[in-house]
């Protein structure tokens, strides 16, 4: 227990150091538009193939529960919305991302260390987690609204097409679902909990690599550490927050 | 000029380096030398900073590592150019970006200027044509020499090298070694190398320490090194069967002239 200690306090030590002044402010700025491709557009295939899909079968099974006759068909529309909107689009998406994502921080992270490229910058004077986290973290938590509201908008597409093919709801009933009784919060709850977990994103597995020690081995470990441990942290926090912007 | 006084650092209970104290001086190659395991590479990461030690001073230039401010530690990091073990080259980056990176990081030379400084620098490690190729297309030799170009092209006043040898054929080898004494001469630099070759030792070694089991067992020249009865350095010099031959040659050669 003692030691699930030791690692948040190196972990909120590490972070201190990832937030000092960038030692210079044009490589800072190109940093952080290298990191917006690798970690956010190169994420988008993905996020909206998942997203596709996953509308669908949230329409598919939807309407499948809601078989009664008294039962509006718009509903299905209103209740595929509202799932993507509050659960399935940022927190789904960001489990989804922290595993491509986040193994991807913990690699490129642990084999800089292991083969003292992270030495190397801080022998020439530079802090390297300055240098190699925070435009990671920028990058996340400002380009992953736009990833989450892409897949929101994917979702209810796939949805739609999904309604239409298997003839479960007509197209006029599902826009009308979409459409009624929207709840504008909702959506600032989604982007608040999509820029919390896209920081989560970026620093627990920045972690784990950073501090790797040894090998190729150890680096698939912390690899393997970071997402399951991105994951927990996600789900713990999807929770509180719910309760905090949700909770009555 | 870089001195160390009483140098002490432990892991976990186990005393790595024991009271270390040494001098090494401008313009002149040192080496230190030791079997695997004697504390070379803790002690060079003690002299970068990159390793806290428990006890002792580290004075570059008059100045104490200890008590020098943040800022006045990265103005003194911009005087040190470091050649690590495995080369350390950034691996997504071109050789061109690997060299220009401490003048993008430290000076606002337009890009004009700074390219030509990397092809100076590439040029003087006998580096041409390379500048689009990424270190993964690079020979070990040819990584070496790229990490070379990056430790000096900020002109540096102080040059490390960890085992700049490991990996490479003894004529890179030689090369290697050559490329950085003479670099050291051309510009006064205090350069500390460490090694286990003896052809380095022979080669460049201006200054010799040995140290074992994180104690500085021997100090001397590499002209000494053939004439020492320290037990230590004898073990560790003829270890090699190529020096047990040549050492006996010349005590024979020393034997027949009395």
């Amino acid at each position: 227990m003692i030691n699930y200690f030791k690692y948040i306090g190196k972990y909120f030590i590490m972070l201190k150091e990832v937030f000092k002044r960038p030692q210079k402010g044009s490589i800072f700025r190109e940093s952080i538009f290298k990191e917006i491709e690798d970690l956010g557009i190169n994420s988008i295939g993905i996020v909206a193939f998942i997203s596709f899909f996953v509308g669908g079968v949230v329409v598919i099974q939807t309407a499948l529960n809601l078989d009664n006759p008294i039962t509006p068909k718009y509903l299905i529309g209103y209740a595929s919305r509202e799932s993507l909107i509050l659960e399935f689009s940022p927190t789904l998406i960001s489990i989804i991302l922290a595993g491509k994502v986040g193994s991807y921080i913990t690699s490129s992270i642990g084999t800089m260390r292991v083969t003292e490229q992270i030495d190397a910058l801080e022998v020439m004077g530079i802090n390297s987690l300055n240098y190699l986290v925070l435009p990671k973290i920028i990058a996340n938590v400002f380009f992953y609204p736009f990833v989450i509201i892409i897949s929101i908008w994917l979702g209810i597409f796939g949805g739609w097409v999904a309604g239409n093919l298997t003839g479960l709801v007509s197209s006029a009933d599902y826009i009308m679902g979409i459409r009624s009784e929207f709840e504008p919060f909702h959506l600032v709850y989604s982007m608040i909990k999509t820029s919390v977990f896209a920081f989560v994103i970026a620093t627990i597995p920045a972690y784990q690599g950073f501090y790797v020690k040894g090998g190729a081995i150890e680096v698939g470990k912390a690899s393997t550490r970071a997402v399951v441990w991105t994951s927990i942290v996600i789900i713990v926090l999807n929770y509180f927050l719910t309760q905090m912007l949700l909770g009555k | 000029m870089i001195e160390v006084r009483n140098l002490n650092k432990e892991f976990d209970g186990v005393q790595v380096l024991k009271g270390i104290d040494a001098t090494f001086e401008n313009g002149k190659t040192s080496l230190v030398i030791g079997t695997s395991g004697s504390g070379k590479t803790v002690f060079l990461k003690c002299l970068l900073g990159l390793i806290q030690p428990e006890k002792g001073d580290i004075i570059y230039d008059g100045q104490i590592y200890n008590e020098m401010s943040n800022n006045e530690k990265r103005d003194l990091k911009k005087d040190i150019g470091m050649v690590f073990q495995g080369s350390a080259l950034f691996d997504s980056s071109t050789v061109e970006e690997n060299v220009m990176f401490p003048l993008k990081m430290f000076t606002n030379q337009p890009y004009e200027e700074k390219l030509e400084r990397v092809n100076f620098v590439l040029d003087r490690v006998n580096l041409q044509n390379a500048n689009k190729k990424f270190p993964a297309e690079l020979s070990g030799g040819m990584q070496k020499r790229v990490a070379i170009a990056r430790a000096i092209v900020m002109n540096p006043k102080y040059l490390f090298c960890d085992e700049p040898n490991s990996g490479l054929d003894p004529k890179t080898s030689t090369v290697i070694d050559n490329l950085i004494q003479e670099i050291t001469k051309e510009y006064n630099i205090t350069t500390i190398i460490n090694s286990h070759d003896m052809n380095s030792v022979m080669e460049i070694g201006e200054k010799i320490i040995l140290l074992k089991h994180g104690v500085k067992e021997w100090e001397g020249t590499n002209d000494e090194v053939f004439k020492t009865d320290n037990e230590s350095l004898v073990d560790f010099v003829y270890s090699s069967n190529l020096f047990k031959k040549v050492r006996e040659a010349q005590l024979r050669q020393d034997n027949s002239g009395s």
